[in-house]
């Protein structure tokens, strides 16, 4: 069963003469259980289409389907049940006034559950936190932190499709290491299917089965990460993105 | 190697409310005609140091050292006058992000010239032609166009050459480069890179490069310090960077993700209280 | 938990429940606020004045109402009359302990009715963008087009004169300012990080503006409208002085400079004391707003 089938996405922005086309006939897919990375230069619409997917992108076509099942227009609540994201930067995707507990304790709200206070602790232990840290405001936090927190706020609904746009690239790299590796855990444990985008061909080779190269809004190559271990890009383009991370 | 810059003891304090807090505690190193590499985490101090280097702690911080000389003299005995000619005359300084460094609402020409203008006394179309050529020395292929536009048309890359090149003009000693590529493409990267090491090469500066990323210091330095809360603990040369004997030097490096040796689990830092502790390393020659 | 301080607990960086959050952000709050000495002075004042205002009855030495006829316009330091008294003979003091009542009811009104109605305004054309803001900033600028105190003239004219009226009339012409501040705020929130997880939580705008964009514009609101109390009750004292305030007998301190109009060259203190008394509380507040400034600006500090 796949999870995510994007087929033929174009995502603009503005309209008319400022029309500026983010994402091009985009097409790939990812299986249930598979971490699948979008890698390219920045500008080149990786983060777009997760945009798109979730919604934050309104101006879009093609064909987006999650569990084999068309997106509508306007998602149900039931769509995020299902899909979460976890942001770039964790010192601006924490509201500054809202405290930990508020954050998870809202969104648990929104998602229906009553056992608020027990999924609460659980969430906050999950993501290696612990409680110490229940009733702390973002600024009390470090970026890795503060990283965990979104994560576990991402984590609150049991979603089943998370995507993660660039969780490491704010952070120190001993910080990375511990969220890769939290990251790793918690697709085990929950059975997750990750889709990542990152400008970091190293971390996308740790972290993804599969990968897609971006160009301008395209995909120029998709391929295994045993393929881009072993250096095999058959792009000029991915070539030489490969030949600068290294 | 004559020492251009000489730096003893150098602290940075920040009075709080919970008592003072040392972003920076005795750090000592010199810095020759070469490549300086400044590693290390966010809060280790390592900007900091770049900034105090050229006083520009802001109140109510406060920078202390025993000594910090630019070819003999002290700068912290210069008043703040003095110290405005330093700034820029003989060090230079290049942000992390050139977007914040430009003034938006004036053409890239007309801020290069003025920069020019205020540091040697000359015509406009002296300062005019002085200014195309410092865009051509960092590899800017039509600088008319350039001089005419304004930042937000440049993409990243591009400013960052701009800065590069406004800092030049005035032909400093010594350039401090506060990751100057963070905010960049890694293909972009690599061009910045190049620009600064011709430079330096060229024109027998002294370069202090202040970065996170160990990698590309190990790549692209002489010599690297590395910092860790506000502590120099190791000093080694740039290519014997990845034989550091340092636990934090060898913990850092252990927990970047490799290509070329994937593992199922990167390994974490586990940090030792001592580190903070043991005093700091010079990095004097 | 013994050994620990009472200033320890507030300060903590570990808080341990709900409420302790809240009291250790309060506390550092404070001590930023504690550190503003000018603010402090500030605070000072207004703490005095609604002291005053409270204990009116106690404080003034005579009734503010009372006329005699026999002593009038008393000049300063009368034995009895240390402000002196009027042309009818009340005592200044009394009515200017009475007037701290009336000023106070005033400002609180104001500050309950123009920033919630701009923000109000303001946090919704923001959030919802399109012709609804296209409407809502329309209508905005049509309020902000006239000129303040003429515009309160005209509400004030076609309500008839009175406290209320007055209040509502500076209310009415207040709040675009604050429609502006809290859009201009939300326009910026709208497009955070922040907003968008939430929004991936399923949130309606309802909940958004009410629960994420609302604390963030009000501490800037607050601040403005500190700002800006001096000018409210200029304008009420603006109001009381061309007598479309309050009415006398009533010991309002705008129409108490405009009785002593007559009597400016002859007997400036008629005039002078509920002018200094205006300017005070006026200072006071300003005073107040730059502080809270320090405090509650979510873009300065941390």
């Amino acid at each position: 069963m796949s999870m995510l089938d994007i087929k033929g996405l174009n995502v603009w922005f503005g309209r008319a003469r400022d029309r500026v086309d983010a994402v091009k006939s985009a097409t790939f897919t990812v299986a249930q259980g598979e971490s699948f990375g979008l890698v390219g230069e920045s500008g080149s619409g990786k983060s777009t289409i997760l945009r798109a997917i979730t919604g934050l992108a309104p101006t879009w076509s093609g064909k987006i389907h999650v569990e084999d099942q068309p997106i509508p227009a306007r998602r149900p609540k039931s769509f995020y049940k299902t899909v979460q994201m976890v942001f770039q930067d964790p010192y601006a995707s924490l509201h500054p006034r809202h405290s930990v507990d508020q954050v998870l304790g809202e969104t648990l709200h929104l998602h229906g559950f009553k056992d608020i206070d027990n999924r609460v602790v659980k969430l906050l232990d999950d993501v290696g936190l612990g409680q110490k840290f229940r009733f702390r405001y973002p600024h009390q936090l470090s970026g890795g932190q503060r990283q965990r927190v979104a994560i576990a706020r991402a984590l609150a609904p049991e979603p089943k499709l998370l995507l993660l746009d660039e969780p490491t690239s704010a952070l120190d790299v001993s910080v990375q290491a511990e969220i890769l590796n939290l990251l790793a855990d918690l697709r085990q444990m929950h059975d997750l299917t990750y889709v990542m985008v990152s400008h970091d061909l190293s971390v996308v080779g740790h972290m993804c089965d599969r990968l897609a190269v971006m160009k301008d809004g395209e995909i120029v190559e998709i391929m295994d990460v045993s393929a881009l271990q072993r250096m095999e890009a058959t792009h000029p383009y991915a070539q030489h993105l490969l030949q600068a991370s290294v | 190697m004559d020492k251009l810059l000489d730096i003893e003891n150098l602290w940075v304090k920040f009075p709080t409310r919970q008592g003072v807090f040392d972003a920076v505690r005795g750090v000592s190193f010199t810095l020759g005609r070469e490549r300086l590499g400044i590693v290390g985490e966010s809060g280790s101090g390592k900007s900091m140091t770049g900034r105090a280097i050229l006083r520009l702690i802001r109140p109510p911080g406060i920078v202390d050292a025993d000594h910090i000389s630019l070819e003999g003299v002290d700068l912290l005995k210069k008043s703040e006058k003095e110290m405005r000619a330093v700034r820029g005359q003989r060090i230079s300084m290049v942000m992390q992000d050139p977007k914040f460094s430009l003034n938006p609402v004036m053409t890239i020409g007309n801020q290069i010239i003025e920069a020019y203008r205020l540091h040697s006394k000359t015509s406009k179309s002296a300062a005019y032609a002085k200014s195309l050529e410092m865009l051509e020395a960092v590899s800017i292929r039509d600088p008319e166009r350039v001089m005419r536009a304004y930042p937000h048309e440049m993409s990243g890359g591009m400013g960052q050459r701009i800065m590069i090149a406004m800092m030049l003009i005035p032909n400093p000693e010594i350039l401090i480069a506060d990751e100057p590529t963070s905010a960049l493409d890694v293909s972009v990267q690599r061009q910045v890179l190049d620009i600064m090491d011709k430079l330096v090469k060229e024109r027998g500066m002294g370069l202090i490069f202040i970065s996170h990323d160990l990698n590309l210091v190990a790549d692209f330095c002489d010599r690297v310090l590395i910092m860790y809360a506000g502590r120099i603990v190791e000093v080694c040369r740039a290519d014997k960077l990845h034989e550091a004997k340092h636990p934090y030097t060898q913990g850092l490096l252990n927990s970047l993700p490799r290509l070329d040796a994937p593992k199922d689990r990167l390994d974490v830092l586990k940090r030792d209280p001592v580190w903070s502790e043991a005093p700091s390393v010079s990095g004097r020659t | 938990m013994a050994d620990q301080t009472l200033k320890e607990w507030l300060l903590t960086d570990t808080p341990t429940s709900r409420r302790h959050a809240k009291l250790s952000a309060l506390y550092t709050g404070w001590l930023t606020f504690r550190s503003n000495t000018m603010a402090m002075i500030g605070l000072g004042i207004l703490v005095l004045l609604i002291v005053i205002a409270a204990a009116a009855p106690i404080l003034s030495p005579h009734d503010p109402f009372v006329q005699d006829l026999g002593n009038r316009l008393a000049p300063l330091g009368t034995e009895g009359h240390i402000f002196g008294t009027d042309s009818l003979g009340r005592d200044i003091l009394s009515r200017l302990i009475y007037g701290a009542r009336i000023t106070l009811y005033i400002v609180a009104l104001v500050a309950l009715i123009a920033p919630v109605a701009g923000l109000l305004v303001g946090t919704v054309s923001g959030y919802a963008g399109g012709w609804v803001d296209v409407v809502l900033m329309r209508i905005t600028d049509i309020f902000l087009a006239f000129p303040r105190l003429v515009l309160a003239l005209a509400f004030v004219a076609a309500l008839g004169a009175g406290i209320e009226n007055a209040v509502l009339a500076i209310s009415l012409t207040a709040w675009p300012p604050y429609a502006r501040i809290a859009r201009a705020e939300t326009l910026t929130i709208r497009s955070s990080d922040y907003i968008a997880a939430i929004r991936l939580q399923g949130a309606g705008a309802l909940r958004i503006i009410t629960k994420h964009i609302w604390p963030l514009c009000i501490s800037s609101l607050i601040v403005r409208v500190t700002l800006d109390m001096a000018g409210i009750i200029l304008a009420a004292a603006g109001l009381g002085f061309l007598g479309l305030g309050a009415q006398p007998p009533s010991p309002e301190w705008g129409a108490m400079i405009s009785e002593g109009r007559r009597f400016i060259l002859d007997h400036w203190w008629v005039a002078t004391m509920p002018g200094l008394a205006i300017f005070t509380v006026s200072l006071a507040f300003n005073l107040l707003g730059d502080g809270l400034r320090d405090v509650l600006d979510p873009k300065a500090g941390e």
